[in-house]
């Protein structure tokens, strides 16, 4: 059973305790919900980086090009 | 400008452990300052970690900028890596969590610097900006992997207060 390490600022004092049901079922969740997020944020990025290569390309100039007319 | 540290806790795991709460952080302090050596059994070569202040997911907001050697990204992520696993053995990702004025009743900013250990292609260097949206003052620190892994023995977790005088 997975435990978890509460260490006391004031006194001192560390406990070890294990995870309740509930607070594995909240961890698998969250790393579920996490994995997700990582996906579309992903996804969003290569989007972007597409969308940024199409104007490049539509406008006929580089990236550094690019960077010169916004700097 | 804070000038004095002081050692509040310190810690070393002797077994592996799923999670590490800081319980009970006195509000004496002006800022305080999380120095993190950490790695996750996850089978990968990098795992990330939560990083939960009054053990609260909510009202968080971040921005990273990393580098994994041959690029750099940004992304608004709490992506914030460790080693895990499949990295060289025994080595261990590192990372400092600088938290000033955690004691207020403003919105608290976090600055985390952290870098993964690999002798191979992939290892990540990342600078993270975070603001917890929240006025409550920080009195506990919950840190846990991303991931459903545990830290492994001999991860450490240090935390120092500041004071500005």
């Amino acid at each position: 059973m997975p435990t978890k390490l509460i260490i006391n600022c004031e006194t001192g004092e560390q406990t070890e305790v294990e995870l309740t049901a509930e607070e594995i079922a909240q961890r698998e969740a969250d790393a579920k919900a996490y994995e997700a997020e990582l996906k579309a944020k992903e996804v969003e990025a290569a989007a972007k980086a597409e969308a940024k290569a199409e104007l490049l390309d539509k406008l006929g100039i580089t990236a550094e090009e690019a960077a010169l007319l916004v700097g | 400008m804070a000038n004095t540290y002081t050692l509040i806790e310190a810690k070393t795991l002797a077994s592996a452990t799923a999670s590490v709460t800081f319980s009970s952080i006195p509000a004496t302090y002006t800022d305080i300052k999380f120095v993190l050596s950490l790695r996750s059994a996850t089978a990968d070569t990098r795992d990330s970690i939560a990083i939960k202040p009054n053990n609260s997911t909510s009202n968080l907001s971040y921005r990273y900028i990393r580098s994994d050697g041959s690029s750099v990204s940004s992304n608004t992520l709490d992506r914030v890596d460790i080693d895990a696993a499949n990295a060289t053995a025994s080595t261990f990702g590192n990372l400092e969590i600088y938290i000033p004025n955690y004691a207020s009743a403003n919105y608290k900013s976090f600055s985390i610097d952290t870098v993964t250990e690999n002798n191979a292609t992939e290892a990540f260097a990342g600078l993270h900006a975070w603001l917890w949206s929240d006025t409550t003052a920080i009195s506990s620190m919950v840190f846990s992997n991303l991931s459903t892994a545990n830290f492994v023995q001999y991860s450490t977790f240090y935390l120092y207060g500041i004071s500005n005088s």
